[in-house]
Order: structure tokens, then C-alpha cells, then sequence
């Protein structure tokens, strides 16, 4: 154990002042200034982000305000009473006829508790704790919760989604009726692309959830996206890697989307993520599931899950701009990268003064793979002349598939062989509907606002 | 007034939070455009609000309660006035400068000691007013103070806001905000508990109100300025009067609550005569009795009549409509018949608290919410009806009875809440908001939430005040109400005039008078009543830019023959603001003796001759005068004119 600073986040002249004054962090002072004011309150950690200059107090009626630590004149302490970092616990109710789910933790907070006197956010996790903040869980199953990596862990790489992988087929294996993985939204697509990969013929559904408005907030949404993906783990009949989040920005239904075609498509919105050039496989509501696709494999408990958890992180995107200089893949095959996703224009372009590069890239054993930035439709590099070259070339095109969705298969092939045949194969062959034959109308709906008809739909709806 | 109490022996004490909109073009943590209301929306949004884990502290009945009970919320929304940040879809951007700058300025007025560095809090709202579930707030100076009727009261802080939204509806289990205000930039200025007469807590909203618009930088108009009234007695507990909209209103509303808190504490020591000393002592429980109903004169309390009310409010399962079919529910109070009847308010009873709680709480909202077996309807056959409830419900003598109604779920929830507001009336005065209405009467809004709620606002940094930025505001401070009063008063000004220039923006426009030049005391006359008499008679003069009038008093000092005729150059003025006002007056050729007006009185004394028979002295010489000066005035001065009248009148013989 670390011993805790007595002066968290304080630098400079704050840091000097304070411990000039004999007072620490969680210290109860009467504090005054030069304009004789008196400020009483707790002293509170400082953030290592802010400057060096000020003092910061939360004031007995619940404000916080920072004092120039020029201007104290004297400290009285009052007491000392530190902030406990611990949630209230209580047994998360067995109930045997309800199923059993697994909640995988990789960090970043589902459902958390606010310490209202310091306004610290302390991640609540375990059965107990998470019962204690939405207490719906009780009612849908039996919960079980794993914590994967630290708390404070949101940084997921390749070497994480092994692990990962690995605990959700030794979960399966030891009965689970559904697994549930807490995670960042951020990287939530990638952790879901590989995940179709490396855990595969799952007889039971695997579900990334996270939240878009930290649950610190009455208005969060992860209480809500808890409830939905649990429910799914336990009860939905699709046995494939998900992700469940809001559908509409309301709190009204999540969706489940399939792994291997999601992405995050706001920064900042509830209803953030969205299926790519295909239709989500179902809403998750309060009354059950509405399943709006056919095409998914069942949840069937017989079924063995294979997992097959490996990688070669020396791969890379690059996301093709006019003017994109030959020199960054030379720099790239230097370096000793081994795959090449490229997100090009239009039906998987890139200029012409790239293509000696890409040929070099190419004879030197560098898999080169195309996918496109457009995020729907396909690479379709037949249907012009600068495309059939890059055919020529020895670029093969990803159809459909995701860009992101092809670097993390990429990782996961290439780990498997180097086999120029081989790679190409297994890219080219759909494991989860990272390729699909086709694309329905439907797959392609984003909406313009400001017309006519958008408007009136708009009106009509719960956004 | 209803009722009569000597404040000073009940040891009321009361304290202002006055919320004054700002006048900056965007709002507070967003880019919209601050203060463009709209009727309509393009958009709506459903949510709940979800305690967060600490205020449920344990997982228990009541943590289960408020999930049952809560609220759906829309919240309308036109892309006119707000983006994804009112929304709750995209965090705060930084905060609005300008607003700060403003508050600093309140500080200023004040004497407030301004904090070195401003962090935004969060203060927790569940009842949906804030989409996000909390307004962000932050101090920007504490320890002010306002002169006051000889002495002083205390200023406990100034703090910058966002505002909330404005309600639409809320019927059952459905509230409907509208957006358009939300995210505003507000100051919030608290005063210590030290008003101690309702005539004092409306004298001191003015008060603060000229305080707000002494910095020129406020919004005015209807719920621009709002505030919130603290009230307590002795023995009683704050309750917080939210949203009075009107500084008239307030004696009444004070008055009102200091009975009702008396009222309360003495309802208490009759409890703990009886023997109610903690929650386990009181016991109320319940019974469905909707068969003892069904063929009941009051219609509302049959299936049909609910069916009917329930159609014809539009009330839809899962929105408006609670859960669980139809019931009527009667309690049992245990023990305490004669405390529903109990006075609280001037006209009002114990009865009315509970009403609130379960309008409230339970979203039980048809009219009149409860019967209770100390008043119950006059009907023939009410007291069979009665009797079969006691009946029902096993009843003793001393047990009191309240019936409500509704979806199953909520009248289980209103009778637990039942029996929270009696816990609540063992320990006398509990902690509330409650909501003002005209004739001085409350009603229940929520628990009042304590510090608790607040917590710091991870989305937004900290802002650091400089000693500069503090020093080159108070540079240009205007004068504080207080100081142009008095000035004004020893100038003659009347006290209505000067209030109604401070209140209105006015003072703001004398002060630019007085120094392009112009005597203050006829500046405060003409901005204080002539404006104002113009605007009376439908001069649009608060289209004129204040350079106009500027210009004016330059005028006036150059040609001081100009000054007798404002009105028409006022009026002038008014019809066409934008015009330099040079060319209204060449327009309208004044400034200068026209070529040969001397002769011209000539003929105006050959007139005045002929008309009228009355003899007064100096008659004939006004009626001349006042002939001659229509086309005169604002060219000669009427002393001239008067001068030369006289010599004319007195040569033909008139008079002299
Ligand atoms: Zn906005």
C-alpha cells in the first residue's frame, strides 16, 4: 500500500500554505481571508489538472469555492474526518429459478455512489454494491460480478482482450446463462469486434454495456443500460457477442447490436451507437424483447464456446486523405508493421503516387487490406480503373466490413498465419456478419434534419 | 389578514433567495441564444430521474417506493433555443464569462468579498425542472451587505446559475417541461434569515430587485426575477416559499406560513400529549373499500366515475396513468381523530398537508384528493357510508379516516405517505418547498433537500478571478440604489420616481445624461416622469437609443429655448429614433427665431382682441401668449414673446 498524500493534488504556494498552517486534506476549518471573511468547510484533494495558487473548500452549505492561498490569514481546525470510499452492501438475493449472469468489469463505472461531501464517485461493482444501486437486478437474476482489470483501467489493448476472452469462455464454461461486460463506450466497438473473433459458437449471449452519462447523475443512463443488457444475458435468445445501449435518446429501449458492425457515432449522445449497413438484432425494453432480425444464432446451452484468444497487434489503419504522402507505409513496412487496414474513398480508393508504395509494402509480405470511410456500402474496386490497379497491386477489399472491424480481425488472423493466401481467405470468409451479402435498404438511414418529412417524424416522436 | 400572531413573540425570521435573469445574448453553458421563449416545439424527449445511491442509502420500502412512484418527463424542445447541452446530450462548454462578469458586478453593489476562484457545483433537482438532474451553480462572492431601513442585512452569498424549465403540465405521472429558459444565466443573491415582518420581507425583495437592476446588465419582464422566501418560527423549521413572483405577494405568503408553523408546533405538543413520540407510535393501515363505493353519490369514487375522468383527462397507462386497477383505499389513522380538522393555515387544515403529500408523492391529483372523517361531503346517506368505511377498517372512537383513490399503487403510496407527513408532524415543522399561490395560501412542492444534494461539477474547470478583472468592474460600477436615492432625494426627486428610474433601467440613461452635461434633477424628471408620460400616451420611446436623448440635453444646453418644446421634440423623436436628432429639429425648424415673428405678434394681438369676455387680469395676455407660442415654442423663448405681447397689449389699450 502507497501511504496517501496528507496534501492530495496541492502544489506550489497552496501546497506551501497549508502545510505552513497544519492542515491537510479532509482537515473541518474555519478558514479566513485578508477581507476577513470566514469560509468553514472541509479542505478538499485538488486536482492535479488545476493551478497552484488555490485552496479548495466545500463550505457547509454545499458549494465549493477556491481561496487564493495568498489571501489566508489563519486556519482553525475543527476536526478531520476523512471520505470512506466504501458503498453500503447487501446481499444481492439468491433466487434459483431466476438465471445465472456474469458481470465481467474492465474498468470505467456501470453504476457508482457519490459521496455528496467531497463529491468523489466511488465505483460500485461487487453483487452488493451494485443491488444497492439498482436494486431492478434482483428481479431479472442471479448476478455474479468479476472485476477483470483495475477500476481505474479504461486504456483497453490487445493484451486485455485476451484475458477477456479467456474469463468470458471460463464463465460459459462454468454455467453462466449469459455474460455481461461492463466497458468504456469509447472503445466499446473494438473490445466487441474482437471479441467476436476470439470467442466463437458462444451458446449464450455476451453483452458489452457502459454509459453515456456517468451514473453519478439522476439523469444517467446506466442504470437503465444495466437493466436492458442483464436482461439480455439472461433471457435473450441471441448467442452472439452484442452491444447494449440506448436506442433513442429517451429512456424509453436499448438496442442490441450485433459486435462486429457498431460504432460509437457521437461524442456525447445517449443514443450513440448504431449498426452499420445492417439493422440491430433486437430492442431490449421493459417487457421483454422486440427481435427485428431472422438472422442470428440461437442461444442453445449444448453448444461448446471455442475461444481463441490471439493477436498481432502490428497492424494499423490508415485512413486515406488526398495528398497522402508514399513515405508513411514505407515508414509503416520499416517499422515492421504486417497488416494494413486502409479506410479509402469512395468504393476503396487511394491516389496513384501510393501505389508504388503499396507494392513495395505488399512484396515485402505486408498484408494490405481495403476497407471503406464511408462507414456504409462496400469496397467494390472493380468498378473502376484506379481500383482494378489496386487489385493489380495485391490490395484485397474487405467488402463491407467495418473499418475498425477489420484491423481488430486483422490482429486476431495474423496471429494465426502469415500465409498470404491464408490471411486473405479468412478475411475475406464472415465469422459474425462482419461481411454481409447483402445490404438492406434500411442498413442505410441517416436521417437530414430540416426536411419536410424528417421534421414532421421528428415531431411525432420520443427522440 | 386572516388570523392575527405577534411575529415578534412567534420569533419569525425571514430570508430572501432573489433569482435575477442576466442580460447576455447566449446562456450559461451553451451557445443558444438566452431569452427567446417559444409556444411550440419541433422535438420531445421522455426521462426519469433516478436517485442517485446515497440518497437512497439503504435498499429499502421507500427506495422502491420512489421508483414506483416516479415521474415521466418530456421535455419539449424548438432547435430556436436549445442544442444537445439542454438536452443532456453533450457536456457543458465553458461558462458563459459575461455571466460571471455580471455577477461579480451584484457582488460589487453589495460588498461582497468576491471568491479568488469559482467552482460549479451541481445541486440535485429530481423533479425534472433540469434535465441533467442538477443545475450547475457556483458562489462568485459571499459576505455582503444591504443597508436596510437604519440597519443591516446580511448578504450570505451571490451565486451564478443556469435557469430551470418551464412547466407545461403535470398530471398524474406525467410532467411536461418546456426548454426555452433552461440553461439562462441567473444570479442568485441569498440574504441572511434577518426580515422580521412580512412588510419587511416585501420591502427588501424591492430592495434587491433595484440592487439587480442598478447594474444595467439584468433582464426585466415577466419571470425575469423571481425569489424564493425563507420563513421559519420559533421552534419551526426553514420552509422555503419558491417562486414568488410578485414582491406584493409576499406579506400574505409570510403571514400565512408563520400561523401555519405555529399551528404545526402546537399540533405537535397535542400529539405528543396523545403520545406520539416517534415513528413506530404511529400506525396507520389500510383497506380496499371500492365495493363499499360502487353505488356512491360521489361519482368519483366509482369505477365509471374514474373511468370518465380518466377519459376525459386523455390519461394513457404508463405515462399519466399510475399502476393497478381502480380502488378506493381508506386509512386508519390510529389514534388520532381531531388532527385532520387541526388549523394549519388561515382557512386551511391539516388535511391540506396531506392532500399536498399525496398530490405530490402519489400523483393522486383529481380534485379534492382525499376525504376525511372530520369533514366529510354532505350527501344523503354520507354517514351510512362513513359508517360502513369504519366498519371496514375496525375503528375506534379516537381513530381518524382518510379515503383517496385511484390506480391501485398510487393509493398504497398515498398511504404511506400518510403516515410519513403524521411522523413528520411529531417533530413539528418539517423541512419543505412549497409553492405560493395569489391569496396567500401554500401548498407542498417537495421535501426540502439540505447540502447534501450539492457536489462539484466534474464537467466544468474552475474559473480564477483576478484581482484585475475584479478592480476594472469596479471601475465602471454604476452608482448603488442606495447612493442615487439619497442623492436624488436631496435633488428633490420624489421617492416613486427615483425607485421607478432604478427599477426600470432608467437611472442607467440619467447617469449618460448628467454626463453629456445635463442638470441631474431634470434629468431624473424627464427620464422618471416625462418619458414615462410619453410612453403612457403611446410613444414607442423605448425604441429610441439613448444617444438620442443624449443628444437632446446637448441640444438643450446650446439652445436652451429647445427645452420648451421636449414634448414635441420627444414625440418627434419617438416616431423616427434612428435619425440623427440634428435633422428632427431642422425638420421640424426649431432652434431659431424664425425671419420676422416679432410682426407676427402683431397679428396674434389683433386676434386675442376679438375673442372671449372674460376680464380677468392677465387673461387677455395668456390666452395671446399661449396663441402665439404654438408656432413659437421651441424657437423664442416664451419670456421674449411674453415681453413683447405685453407691450403690444398694453399700446392698443387692452391691458398692461
Ligand atoms: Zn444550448
Amino acid at each position: 500500500m502507497s501511504t496517501v498524500d496528507p496534501l492530495k493534488g496541492y502544489k506550489g504556494l497552496a501546497r506551501e500554505t497549508l502545510a505552513r498552517l497544519g492542515v491537510r486534506v479532509w482537515s473541518e476549518v474555519e478558514l479566513t481571508n485578508d477581507a476577513g471573511s470566514v469560509f468553514t468547510g472541509v479542505i478538499l484533494p485538488r486536482s492535479e489538472t488545476f493551478d497552484d495558487l488555490h485552496v479548495v473548500l466545500k463550505l457547509k452549505n454545499g458549494y465549493n469555492v477556491g481561496v487564493h492561498a495568498s489571501r489566508i490569514t489563519g486556519v482553525v481546525e475543527t476536526g478531520y474526518k476523512e471520505a470512506v470510499y466504501k458503498i453500503p452492501e447487501k446481499d444481492f438475493p439468491a433466487r434459483p429459478n431466476l438465471p445465472k449472469v456474469t458481470l465481467l468489469g474492465t474498468g470505467g463505472t456501470i453504476a457508482s455512489r457519490l459521496d455528496y461531501r467531497t463529491g468523489a464517485v466511488i465505483p460500485a461493482f461487487s453483487p452488493g454494491e451494485l443491488y444497492g444501486a439498482v436494486p431492478e437486478l434482483a428481479d431479472i437474476c442471479n448476478l455474479t460480478t468479476k472485476k477483470i482489470f483495475g477500476v481505474f483501467s479504461e486504456n483497453m489493448a490487445m493484451e486485455n482482450y485476451v484475458v477477456l476472452a479467456r474469463a468470458i469462455g471460463d464463465e460459459i464454461e462454468a454455467g453462466a446463462d449469459g455474460i455481461v461486460i461492463g466497458h468504456g463506450t469509447d472503445t466499446m466497438g473494438h473490445t466487441a469486434a474482437i471479441l467476436s473473433f476470439m470467442v466463437q459458437d458462444t451458446p449464450v449471449p455476451i453483452v458489452l454495456v457502459g454509459s453515456q452519462r456517468s451514473s453519478d447523475r439522476p439523469s444517467s443512463d446506466a442504470a437503465l443500460n444495466l437493466i436492458h443488457s442483464v436482461r439480455a444475458a439472461a433471457y435473450c435468445d441471441i448467442a452472439e457477442v452484442m452491444i447494449c445501449m440506448f436506442g433513442p435518446t429517451s429512456d424509453r429501449y436499448g438496442l442490441l447490436h450485433r459486435g462486429t458492425r457498431c460504432r460509437k457515432m457521437h461524442s456525447s449522445y445517449r443514443s450513440t451507437f448504431r449498426t452499420i449497413g445492417d439493422i440491430p438484432i433486437a430492442m431490449v425494453g421493459r417487457d421483454g424483447f422486440t427481435y427485428l432480425s431472422r438472422d442470428f444464432r440461437k442461444r442453445d446451452r449444448s453448444r461448446k464456446v471455442q475461444v481463441d484468444a490471439v493477436y498481432d497487434d502490428r497492424t494499423t489503419i490508415l485512413y486515406y486523405y488526398p495528398g497522402m504522402r508514399p513515405d508513411l507505409v514505407d515508414a509503416l513496412v520499416e517499422k515492421g508493421y504486417r497488416g494494413i487496414v486502409i479506410a479509402g474513398t469512395g468504393l476503396g480508393h487511394i491516389n496513384k503516387p501510393l501505389y508504388p508504395a503499396i507494392k513495395r509494402a505488399v512484396e515485402a509480405g505486408v498484408h494490405v487490406v481495403m476497407t471503406v470511410q464511408t462507414l456504409w456500402g462496400f469496397a467494390q474496386m472493380y468498378v473502376y480503373d484506379t481500383g482494378r490497379d489496386l487489385l493489380d497491386i495485391g490490395i484485397v477489399p474487405l467488402e463491407n466490413m467495418l473499418p475498425e472491424t477489420a484491423l481488430m480481425k486483422l490482429s486476431w488472423v495474423l496471429a494465426h498465419t502469415d500465409d498470404r493466401n491464408e490471411v486473405m481467405r479468412m478475411m475475406r470468409t464472415p465469422v459474425s456478419h462482419e461481411i454481409t451479402a447483402r445490404e438492406p435498404h434500411n442498413g442505410y438511414l441517416i436521417m437530414q434534419g430540416g426536411l419536410p418529412e424528417t421534421q414532421e417524424w421528428i415531431r411525432g416522436h420520443w427522440k | 389578514m386572516a388570523g392575527s400572531i405577534d411575529y415578534r413573540e412567534a420569533g419569525l425570521i425571514a430570508g430572501l433567495e432573489v433569482h435575477q435573469q442576466l442580460l447576455t445574448p447566449n446562456k450559461m453553458f451553451c451557445r443558444c441564444p438566452a431569452g427567446l421563449y417559444t409556444e411550440t416545439h419541433d422535438g420531445e424527449v421522455l426521462r426519469h430521474m433516478r436517485p442517485t445511491l446515497s440518497e437512497l442509502g439503504e435498499y429499502d420500502g421507500t427506495a422502491l417506493m420512489e421508483f414506483k412512484t416516479k415521474k415521466n418527463i418530456v421535455y419539449l424542445l424548438h432547435e430556436d433555443n436549445v442544442c444537445t447541452y439542454e438536452m443532456d446530450d453533450t457536456p457543458p462548454f465553458l461558462v458563459n464569462q459575461q455571466a460571471v462578469d455580471i455577477a461579480i458586478e451584484q457582488c460589487l453593489m453589495l460588498g461582497c468579498d468576491i471568491v479568488d476562484e469559482v467552482h460549479i457545483a451541481r445541486k440535485q433537482y429530481l423533479d425534472g425542472s433540469i434535465p441533467t438532474g442538477f443545475q450547475r451553480t457556483a458562489i462568485v462572492g459571499v459576505n455582503g451587505r444591504l443597508p436596510f431601513r437604519g440597519r443591516t442585512i446580511s448578504i450570505t452569498q451571490v451565486s451564478v446559475e443556469e435557469d430551470s424549465c418551464r412547466e407545461v403540465s403535470d398530471k398524474g405521472h406525467l410532467v411536461v417541461w418546456r426548454t426555452d429558459r433552461l440553461g439562462m444565466p441567473l444570479i442568485e443573491t441569498v440574504t441572511g434569515p434577518d426580515l422580521l415582518t412580512p412588510e419587511e420581507v416585501e420591502e427588501a425583495i424591492l430592495l434587491v430587485g433595484r440592487v439587480c437592476r442598478s447594474t444595467g446588465h439584468v433582464r426585466v419582464g415577466i419571470g425575469a426575477s423571481r425569489q424564493d422566501v425563507n420563513v421559519s418560527v420559533r421552534g419551526g423549521r426553514r420552509v422555503e416559499i419558491k417562486g414568488v413572483p410578485k414582491a406584493s405577494w409576499a406579506r400574505r405568503l409570510v403571514h400565512g406560513e408563520a400561523i401555519r408553523q405555529v399551528n404545526l408546533l402546537k399540533l405537535k405538543d397535542e400529539l405528543i400529549r396523545r403520545g406520539f413520540v416517534d415513528a413506530r407510535s404511529i400506525e396507520v393501515d389500510s383497506a380496499d373499500v371500492t365495493a363499499l363505493f360502487t353505488a356512491s353519490p360521489l361519482s368519483f369514487l366509482t369505477r365509471e366515475g374514474w373511468d370518465r375522468f380518466v377519459a376525459g383527462e386523455k390519461r394513457r397507462p404508463g405515462f399519466e396513468l399510475g399502476s393497478g386497477p381502480f380502488c378506493v383505499r381508506a386509512a386508519r389513522l390510529k389514534g388520532l381523530a381531531g388532527t385532520l380538522a387541526w388549523p394549519t393555515q388561515p382557512e386551511l387544515t391539516f388535511a391540506h398537508e396531506l392532500a399536498g403529500r399525496i398530490r405530490v408523492i402519489a400523483g393522486l391529483d383529481q380534485s379534492p384528493i382525499l376525504l376525511h372523517s372530520e369533514k366529510w361531503p354532505d350527501y344523503s346517506g354520507w354517514l351510512a357510508e362513513l359508517r360502513k368505511v369504519r366498519g371496514r377498517l375496525r375503528c375506534g372512537p379516537d381513530d381518524a379516516v382518510v379515503v383517496v383513490w385511484g390506480p391501485d399503487e398510487d393509493t398504497r403510496t398515498a398511504v404511506a405517505e400518510i403516515r410519513l407527513r403524521y411522523i413528520d408532524a411529531v417533530g413539528g415543522v418539517p423541512n419543505e418547498t412549497r409553492q405560493p399561490f395569489e391569496d396567500g395560501s401554500t401548498d407542498f412542492e417537495r421535501i426540502l433537500p439540505g447540502p447534501d444534494r450539492m457536489y462539484p461539477d466534474t464537467d466544468s474547470p474552475p474559473t480564477r478571478v483576478t484581482r484585475e478583472r475584479v478592480e476594472g468592474l469596479r471601475a465602471s460600477l454604476p452608482a448603488r440604489p442606495w447612493d442615487r436615492e439619497a442623492r436624488w432625494d436631496a435633488l428633490g426627486i420624489p421617492k416613486n420616481t427615483a425607485h421607478f428610474l432604478i427599477r426600470r433601467g432608467g437611472a442607467t440613461l440619467v447617469e449618460k445624461l448628467v454626463a453629456a452635461g445635463a442638470n441631474e434633477r431634470d434629468a431624473g424628471f424627464f427620464v422618471g416622469e416625462k418619458l414615462k408620460f410619453l410612453k403612457r400616451k403611446g410613444v414607442p420611446v423605448e425604441a429610441v437609443p439613448h444617444e438620442r436623448w443624449v443628444e437632446m440635453f446637448r441640444f438643450f444646453s446650446q439652445k436652451p429655448v429647445l427645452k420648451e418644446a421636449w414634448e414635441r421634440i420627444a414625440r418627434e423623436t419617438g416616431r423616427r429614433p434612428l435619425d440623427p436628432l440634428e435633422a428632427t429639429l431642422s425638420d421640424l425648424g426649431l432652434g431659431d427665431p424664425p425671419p420676422a415673428w416679432r410682426d407676427s405678434l402683431l397679428g396674434v394681438v389683433a386676434g386675442a382682441h376679438t375673442t372671449g369676455h372674460d376680464s380677468s387680469p392677465g387673461r387677455l395676455l395668456r390666452h395671446a401668449t399661449g396663441l402665439a407660442m404654438r408656432s413659437l415654442r421651441g424657437k423664442v423663448p416664451a419670456r421674449d414673446v411674453i415681453a413683447i405681447l405685453e407691450v403690444l397689449l398694453s399700446a392698443t389699450g387692452g391691458e398692461a
